[in-house]
């Protein structure tokens, strides 16, 4: 549980993170909230030569309205996501995954963009940015580039950014109205990762759902955008639920349409549980969601 | 959770239910004091092992082994040597003619094999983690760095397992006189007859899972030496046990052998241990002149503390149709995993006594096999035997009771020792001084609101809801007070069970006690205070507590298997009444009176229908003095006592467990608990409402989340507290507590131990209440963990024939 030596170096200045980043190469890893890096460290997983600290970069730790987006700088803890008024007003779901992380100590530390930039399908945030087609705004000493969700998580552990690359922040689309959303978590502890989780986003009207968007936490080597159920909601008009939150006697049609929910993902094995056993919770959990988020 | 917990809060609750002791009625005991050692021990201002600093210390850092079983063929050290900061590095082999054995104290048979124990291996490893080497570095990062540059060879040998597998003819071996560690066999009353034409038996299997204690602070020696004397500082809960121990490990004579336990953060049992990071450290700071430290890092104590359970229980209760038992027999597998260690072989053997429980019945036959597989081995847990037993037992006594149609509370009833039958000689041998099962059952039924609960369990099945209710009981006893030195002779145990105390008044009146307990987070400070405080006299603040160094407190037995009040506590009792009485004779010296004449009340000696009299405090002061003292009268007010019960404490309990089990995901949630334990009469009510706490909560970890896992090559999964999952506050319930109080006959306090009972009882009281909520869809078992997954999967979840959409429909009618 002690690190291998590594250089330390806390840039001043995003110019001079790029270029400390840009000289070292593949060499140096970026240490943001030290909640997944240190771990990695500790075991002896990483042997990283030097870790660039960018917690004095001044500017990556703030929440912009901005306009059609919210705009979520890399920097901002957890903590600070959630109680956002911004974040919680314009883009809940961000918030309500947020909310799921881990403990408060860690959401004290860990960082939003650290979250993202770890690619690790079992975090919760990654899930959500799949689910609302978020923007990646990265930077390196060659100049910014943008990533769309849909292209930032290549595999396990593995985001789309390239040696040198800074995280900036996310461009976090505002859905507009008629939106709900839920989070829901499946853990075996108040305080561990997801077996399973489900970002839901969906669209009704009167009564029927006129689109859904999911992502699913720890459903394979990436998050998942579950296309496949997106597709089998659109349309559907739920059973009325009973007391129990779930549909009577006869056949609820949203329950139906959240059996695609596993389709198309290859679902890790590890000891809190085995593939066929997190598909069932991937549909479950969507029905679940999904009627959380209002429908 | 309605409520937050809090020591505030819960000593209001006991304040209001009329148990707190009147604030200024003179009454210590039974006062709900808040613990005086806590302020240092929360905000750490103290010194724990890890704390210590000695001028040129230096680090050690074990390379353990990757290898479940294997052939060591070369360990080469030259290159750690090398790395900068290295003062040493040795393999098994270098330091194979001083380290000895790592010792077993409990040879529980004639048939026990106790296997070499080298602390470091030297031709041969037998589990992951195994110490294979070492460096010692000028600060704990170099150590760990040179580590790596370590080259072992290993000539892989195959794992061994699983008991069962070990146990068949040809398999490999664990060691060279193969797997069988042990057979033991026990018996009372005719069992063939109890199971001859018996109407109803009931036959189970139950697993106990393996478990790695988790206490706060991990592991932590420093060893120091002068060039003669030696000084151990360990996070251990046994320090007078490990100087013996050591001494006679290590070859360093006893005198020349000072032990320390620190403040010690936890330890469950699992500082109930001589271990190889001990006796390597003395031997490192002997070879080397200085002192040298290591603390353990969560991951390698997850390998290598001593693991707890992990056994295979078969169990047959034979019944008449009325569902009287008439007889139970228990065939027990128990793993030692790759060694014994220091009371590895007779963790099963505690529980032999207790399989049957509260009940009475005519005959009860127990066999047990230790079984050597290449895993870390086993050794003393909490509760340690007893909540194996207590599992079985009422696991299958609600297994009767739905075999019978009956309510489980009435089989018990039927079957259990009632109040009037006390003292009573149970079939295991064991007399249990007192109890009233009826009460603590009573009290419980109704805290716990059981009808109503009932009542929605019936109307959930009906209506099929997929969240299903589950109740589960469990009606405990337990033995513990360890224990009569008598017993622990006849039972080969290698040590007796008596405590010590010493009371000594300073000349300014205040108070020191000396325990040989060990408290390693159990407020024996505190606790000690009020016996103190009310035996003498004095105020509670003016007595301190020394323990858990061996130059301090020179004899005792250390604190494990909730011993420390019920020996420890009335040794010190005893002490403080030998004070008094030498207070007694000083005063009536000075009064002028007889002794007999001489009244002692709330701290002071009066001549009996007089105002004449000396405080205890003036007392000390002139025995101090020593101007005016009787005749022969040694001039200290002080006094050494020894305790040897003569019995084992037998508390109980009756804990209720209210469980919603969601079919749809196998989620477990717990709706309410009641834990009504008669721990017989109490000190401090709210150190025992934090002992059942945290008991109850280390039971439900096993019933629900805890599980060390080894893969089929042998390697342990669970390393880190990711895999290894343990509950946090947010993972339980609100515990509903209360308590009856049937005084122990068998110390003159009238107390029992409270340290491992909330975690005996808990555990089947939570897994029944699964089982019963699952009951409609014919599930009998689920085994522990009961994890979301394996109810799903017991509920038929991965089977063809069922949808995703919720599990198979119940079976038609309920219970
Ligand atoms: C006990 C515990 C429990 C946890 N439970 C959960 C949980 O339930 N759900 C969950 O989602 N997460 C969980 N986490 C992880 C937590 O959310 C971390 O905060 C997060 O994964 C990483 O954020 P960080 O700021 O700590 O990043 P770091 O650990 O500092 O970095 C993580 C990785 O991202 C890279 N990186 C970080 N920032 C940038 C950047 N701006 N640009 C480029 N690369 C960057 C680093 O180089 C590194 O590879 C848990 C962590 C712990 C310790």
């Amino acid at each position: 549980m002690i690190p291998a030596a590594f250089d330390y170096i806390r840039p001043a200045s995003l110019d001079e993170a790029c270029h400390v980043l840009d000289d070292a190469g593949e060499e140096a890893k970026v240490l943001a909230g030290g909640q997944s890096l240190l771990p990695l460290l500790r075991l002896r997983l990483a042997y990283p030569a030097a870790l660039v600290d960018l917690g004095r970069l001044p500017g990556l730790r703030r929440v912009e309205d901005r306009g059609d987006h919210v705009f979520i700088g890399a920097l901002t803890t957890h903590d600070e996501v959630l109680r956002s008024p911004v974040v919680r007003g314009h883009v809940p779901l961000v918030a309500l995954a947020a909310a799921t992380v881990a403990d408060p100590a860690v959401r004290h530390r860990g960082t939003f963009g650290g979250s993202l930039a770890h690619a690790d399908p079992a975090g919760d945030l990654p899930a959500v940015a799949l689910a609302l087609d978020c923007v990646f705004v990265a930077r390196s000493a060659g100049g910014e580039r943008e990533i769309p969700a849909a292209e930032f998580f290549v595999d396990y552990l593995e985001p789309a950014l390239r040696p040198g690359e800074v995280l900036l922040g996310v461009r976090v689309p505002k859905l507009g109205e008629g939106w709900g959303f839920h989070y829901e978590k499946f853990h075996r502890t108040a305080q561990a990762w997801a077996v399973v989780g489900v970002a839901a986003a969906v669209r009704t009207v009167g009564g029927s759902i006129e689109e859904a968007r999911i992502g699913l936490t720890n459903m394979g080597p990436t998050p998942v955008r579950a296309r496949a159920v997106e597709a089998a909601l659109r349309g559907v008009t739920p059973a009325r639920p009973n007391g129990n939150g779930a549909a009577g006697g006869s056949r609820d049609p949203l329950r139906d349409a959240c059996g695609e929910a596993a389709e198309g993902t290859a679902p890790p094995v590890d000891l809190h549980a085995r593939p066929d056993y997190r598909r069932h919770l991937a549909r479950v959990l969507t029905y679940r969601a999904v009627r959380a988020a209002g429908a | 959770m309605t409520e937050q917990l809090d020591a505030g809060l819960v000593a209001r609750q006991i304040a209001e239910s009329g148990r707190l002791g009147a604030p200024d009625g003179g009454h210590e005991v039974g006062r709900a004091r808040r613990r005086k050692e806590d302020a240092r021990l929360i905000t750490g201002r103290t010194t724990w092992t890890d704390n210590i600093q000695l001028p040129g210390m230096l680090y050690v850092a074990f390379l353990r082994s990757p290898m479940a079983h294997a052939r060591i063929t070369r360990v080469d050290v030259s290159a750690a040597r090398a790395q900068p900061g290295v003062v040493a590095a040795y393999s098994g082999r270098d330091v194979a003619g001083e380290q000895g054995s790592l010792p077993c104290a409990w040879p529980v048979s004639e048939d026990v094999v106790i296997p070499d124990h080298p602390p470091m291996a030297v031709d041969e490893v037998r589990y992951v983690g195994e110490a294979v080497a070492c460096v010692v570095a000028t600060d704990r990062y170099r150590a760990a760095d040179a580590l790596e540059s370590i080259e072992v060879d290993y000539e892989p040998l195959e794992a061994v397992l699983d008991m069962t597998e070990a146990l068949a003819e040809g398999g490999p071996k664990v060691h060279e006189t193969g797997n069988q560690a042990f057979t033991w066999k026990f018996s009372g009353g005719d069992i063939e007859a109890a199971f001859r034409d018996a109407p109803v038996v009931i036959d189970r299997t139950y697993v106990q899972q393996r478990l790695i204690p988790t206490a706060m602070e991990p592991r932590a020696v420093v060893a120091t030496t002068d060039g003669g004397a030696f000084t151990l500082y360990s996070a251990t809960q046994i320090p007078h046990v490990l100087r013996v121990m050591l001494a006679l490990t290590t070859g360093i004579p006893e005198h020349r052998l000072r032990v320390i336990a620190p403040d010690v953060g936890g330890g469950f049992g699992s500082k109930l241990q001589v271990t190889a990071e001990e006796v390597l450290c003395l031997l490192l700071t002997r070879r080397l002149g200085k002192p040298v430290k290591w603390t353990e890092s969560r991951s390698e104590g997850n390998m290598t503390v001593h693991h707890g359970r992990d056994q295979i229980q078969r169990i047959s209760v034979a019944a008449d149709r009325d569902g009287r038992i008439r007889g139970v027999r228990v065939d027990l597998l128990a793993d030692m995993g790759a060694y014994l260690m220091l009371v590895t072989p007779g963790i099963p053997i505690l529980g032999a006594f207790m399989y049957n429980g509260i009940y009475k019945m005519d005959a009860y036959d127990f066999t047990c096999t230790g079984v050597f597989t290449t895993k870390m081995p086993t050794d003393a847990y909490r509760g340690a035997g007893r909540p194996e037993a207590t599992f079985a037992i009422e696991r299958a006594v609600d297994e009767l009771a739905h075999e019978l149609n009956l309510d489980p509370i009435e089989v018990r009833r039927r079957n259990w020792i009632t109040h009037q039958e006390f003292p009573y000689t149970t079939i295991a041998g064991l007399t249990y001084d007192s109890g009233n099962y009826e009460a603590a059952t009573d009290r419980a039924l109704a805290l716990f609101g059981y009808d109503k609960l009932r009542a929605e369990q019936a109307d959930r099945r009906d209506r099929r809801d997929p969240v299903q209710l589950g109740i589960g009981v469990s009606t405990y006893t337990e033995m513990c007070g360890l224990a009569p030195s008598r017993v622990l002779g006849s039972l080969s145990y290698g040590a007796g069970g008596w405590e010590h105390a010493t009371v000594r008044m300073l000349p300014t009146g205040k108070v020191e006690v000396v325990t040989g307990t060990s408290p390693h987070g159990q407020g024996h400070e505190t606790a000690w205070s009020q016996i103190v405080a009310d035996a003498l006299g004095v105020p509670f603040d003016d007595v301190s507590v020394l323990h858990g160094d061996t130059a301090i407190a020179p004899r005792g037995m250390d604190t494990y298997g909730s011993r420390s009040l019920v020996v420890g506590g009335v040794a010190v009792l005893r002490a403080c009444e030998k004070v008094r009485d030498k207070a007694r004779n000083l005063a009536a010296h000075l009064l002028e009176a007889a002794p007999g004449d001489i009244e002692f009340a709330a701290g002071e000696f009066r001549v009996r229908g007089t105002s004449e009299g000396r405080t205890i405090q003036e007392l000390a002061l002139a025995a101090f003095a020593a101007h005016d003292l009787p005749e022969g009268f040694e001039p200290r007010l002080d006094a050494d006592a020894t305790f040897d019960p003569e019995n084992f404490s037998f508390p109980h309990g009756t804990h209720l467990c209210a469980v919603e089990v969601d079919t749809e995901t196998g989620a477990v949630r717990i709706r309410s608990y009641v834990a009504v334990d008669d721990v017989g009469s109490v000190v401090n009510p709210l150190i025992v409402e934090g002992q059942v706490h945290g008991g109850i909560a280390q039971g439900i970890a096993q019933a629900l989340f805890e599980e060390a896992v080894y893969d089929t090559e042998g390697n342990l999964l669970t390393t880190t507290m990711a895999d290894y999952l343990i509950p946090s506050a947010a993972d339980l319930p609100e515990f509903v507590t209360d308590r009856t109080e049937t005084p122990a006959t068998s110390n003159p306090l009238g107390v029992k131990g409270v340290g491992e009972a909330g975690t005996i009882a808990s555990t089947p009281a939570v897994v029944n209440a699964i089982v019963d909520a699952l009951r409609p869809y014919g599930v009998r078992d689920v085994a522990m963990p009961c994890t979301p997954e394996r109810i799903w999967r017991a509920l038929g979840g991965d089977g063809a024939a069922a949808g995703w959409a919720g599990p198979t429909e119940p079976e038609g009618g309920a219970r």
